[in-house]
């Protein structure tokens, strides 16, 4: 029986929309042996556009390429929460760059997850990998992946001097995952799980 | 002869259909590409001119793409495997070159990452409009070969076949890959050198003042020779006789000509690629290709699971279009449903083969995106109520 996780990473050019999405596929296809597709879509600009990538994650090859209603949407962008919410599936999750995406109305059913994304790789020194922040959160509040699979696609998908920097940052959105996921109970209301503006430190 | 294991890139990779095409190149030996880079084809020569410095080779980027389309052949004249890169616009600007390619028997490949047109069109956005230019955009009567993949594994294999079937045949060969495909990445395994097979040039053995440079020979294609090997020839576009000399003779005309197209039925007739399931029982049978057989493939198991005895007829070597298994097909089916990113092209082969003998129904696009599985799913099922 196929088993099939459809995945939306969205935001602006520039954030690194493309290389998530880039690792999130390859952990599924290379490192953990199933199958996975990624297609992208970015207007003609190079930075400052929107940008929204899509992966399928499955145990069996996958004929149809496109996300339909994904099961999972990362979205770094008030646009691109905007845009996509209203596909994500009845149960599907939601993980929003908390600082830059404005929560309005959730559909019903669906579990959310903040990350101060952004301000987590600042943290680091370097606001670009705040994708792979993304990527590590991601890993550790869905499960979909091996978080090994995950971490070794970070380290072969990066320039070998920037590896140390993209495996803590990976780190890093991991173990903020874990954390929420701990806090919550895993239950995922969205009031219990994403702090509000005013409240983060 | 296997692979020159200096291009090939074994292992298994998490590849787009550009980079994987760009595989393919190195892997079929090619060591020359001369390009003018336009989306969604880019990725493609961008990641040659990157690698091509340690495997040992050259890449041009020219001043437009009519410099681009015959600076490759005079590379394959002078002994290199070589190819050229480009969409929809930069397609159109080639045409004469392709002509050039059909007539002097240069064998070569040229990669169209397929966006919408006409002109501009959409530079990031897919379609499948060029095939019916792919077949007949230079002018005169001419045979060429069109490859259609529809995964990123298969724009490396497609490009392998696509060198090698240029060499047996000695016609320029169009790898059609549309924009999804071109930018959809999945895993793509590179095999061992030795398991790459690579079909050599067609070198003579004749002495030089034996040979002649049109002279057809097995399966009516002639013997080349490299630049500097000390053999005398000429080459031209105008109409030549078994020396390479200008002929304006009718018939020297009539014999190169058909020849031109002649040596190509091997591959219309039964050579063609093409992937098919659900042949044995179908009444309605679906023929696409490119990313357009994927969609397909959505609509054709709902159309199952309802029911409906649909099959499946994927297009991988689209020209020489498959006459004569449609044609077969036709006699036992009630309908085809041809789903494709253009108002109709393909379709009309289709309807050609069938020859009244089953309905044919078009499901178009304008491009700019992939179908509905729904729409195709529904032509599926007024196809099955005829």
């Amino acid at each position: 029986m196929q088993s099939l996780s459809e995945i939306r990473i969205a935001g602006f050019g520039g954030q690194g929309v493309i290389l998530a999405a880039m690792v999130v596929g390859k952990a599924g296809a290379i490192h953990q042996g199933g199958y996975a597709t990624m297609t992208q879509s970015f207007g003609p600009e190079a930075r400052g556009g929107s940008s929204s990538a899509q992966v399928i994650l499955s145990n069996e090859p996958i004929l149809y390429p496109y996300v339909t209603q994904p099961d999972v949407l990362v979205v770094m962008s008030q646009e691109a929460y905007t845009r996509f919410t209203p596909e994500l599936k009845h149960g599907g999750t939601l993980i929003i760059e908390q600082d830059l995406v404005r929560l309005g109305q959730v559909p019903a059913g669906v579990r959310v997850f903040g990350v101060p994304a952004t301000r987590l790789a600042e943290e680091l020194g370097r606001k670009v990998v705040l994708n792979i922040v993304m990527v590590g959160f991601f890993g550790a509040v869905t499960r979909l992946l091996d978080p090994d699979a995950l971490r070794k696609a970070v380290a072969d998908s990066v320039p070998p001097a920037l590896q140390k920097l993209n495996l803590q940052a990976f780190d890093k959105g991991f173990e903020y995952g874990t954390l929420r996921i701990s806090q919550s109970g895993e239950s995922g209301d969205a009031e219990s799980i994403i702090p509000t503006l005013e409240s983060v430190p | 002869m296997h692979a020159d294991p200096k291009g090939v890139l074994t292992g298994v990779h998490f590849l787009d259909g550009d980079h994987a095409c760009c595989e393919g190149t190195l892997a079929a030996g090619a060591r020359f590409s001369a390009g003018y880079p336009i989306t969604p084809s880019t990725e493609v020569v961008e990641r040659f001119a990157s690698r091509i410095p340690t495997v040992g080779g050259i890449f041009i980027q020219m001043e437009d793409e009519l410099a681009a389309s015959i600076a490759i052949q005079g590379a394959v004249w002078g002994g290199a495997k070589a190819f050229t890169v480009t969409s929809g616009p930069g397609y159109s600007l080639m045409m004469e070159h392709i002509g050039y390619a059909a007539m002097t028997e240069t064998p070569c490949v040229f990669v169209n990452v397929q966006r919408g047109g006409p002109s501009t069109g959409l530079p990031t956005l897919p379609a499948q409009a060029d095939m019916m230019q792919a077949r007949w955009g230079s002018h005169g009567d001419y045979g060429i070969v069109a490859l259609c993949p529809s995964s990123p594994q298969e724009c490396f294999d497609l490009t392998i076949e696509a060198f090698n079937l240029s060499e047996e045949f000695r016609v320029p060969v169009m790898m059609m890959l549309d924009e999804c495909v071109g930018h959809m990445t999945e895993k793509v395994v590179i095999p061992k050198a030795e398991e790459i097979e690579i079909t050599p040039r067609r070198f003579t053995k004749e002495p030089p003042e034996k040979f002649h440079v049109y002279e057809p020979k097995e399966n009516q294609v002639p013997e080349m020779v490299q630049a500097g090997a000390g053999y005398r020839f000429h080459i031209t576009g105008l109409t030549h006789d078994e020396r390479g000399y200008p002929n304006m003779n009718i018939d020297a005309q009539d014999r190169l000509v058909r020849r031109l197209q002649d040596k190509l039925k091997p591959l219309a007739n039964g050579r063609g690629l093409c992937e098919t399931e659900n042949l044995e029982d179908a009444e309605v049978v679906v023929v696409s290709y490119g990313i357009t057989a994927r969609v397909a493939q959505r609509a054709l198991q709902l159309a199952r699971r309802r029911g409906i005895r649909a099959g499946k007829f994927r297009l991988i070597t689209a020209w020489p279009f498959p006459l004569e298994r449609i044609r077969e097909l036709a006699g036992r089916v009630k309908a085809f449903v041809v789903p494709e990113l253009n108002l109709g092209q393909m379709v009309y082969e289709v309807e050609r083969a069938a020859a009244g003998q089953a309905a044919v129904l078009s499901v178009t696009h304008a491009g700019g995106g992939v179908h509905d599985p729904e729409a195709i799913l529904n032509a599926i099922v007024e196809a099955a109520r005829l």
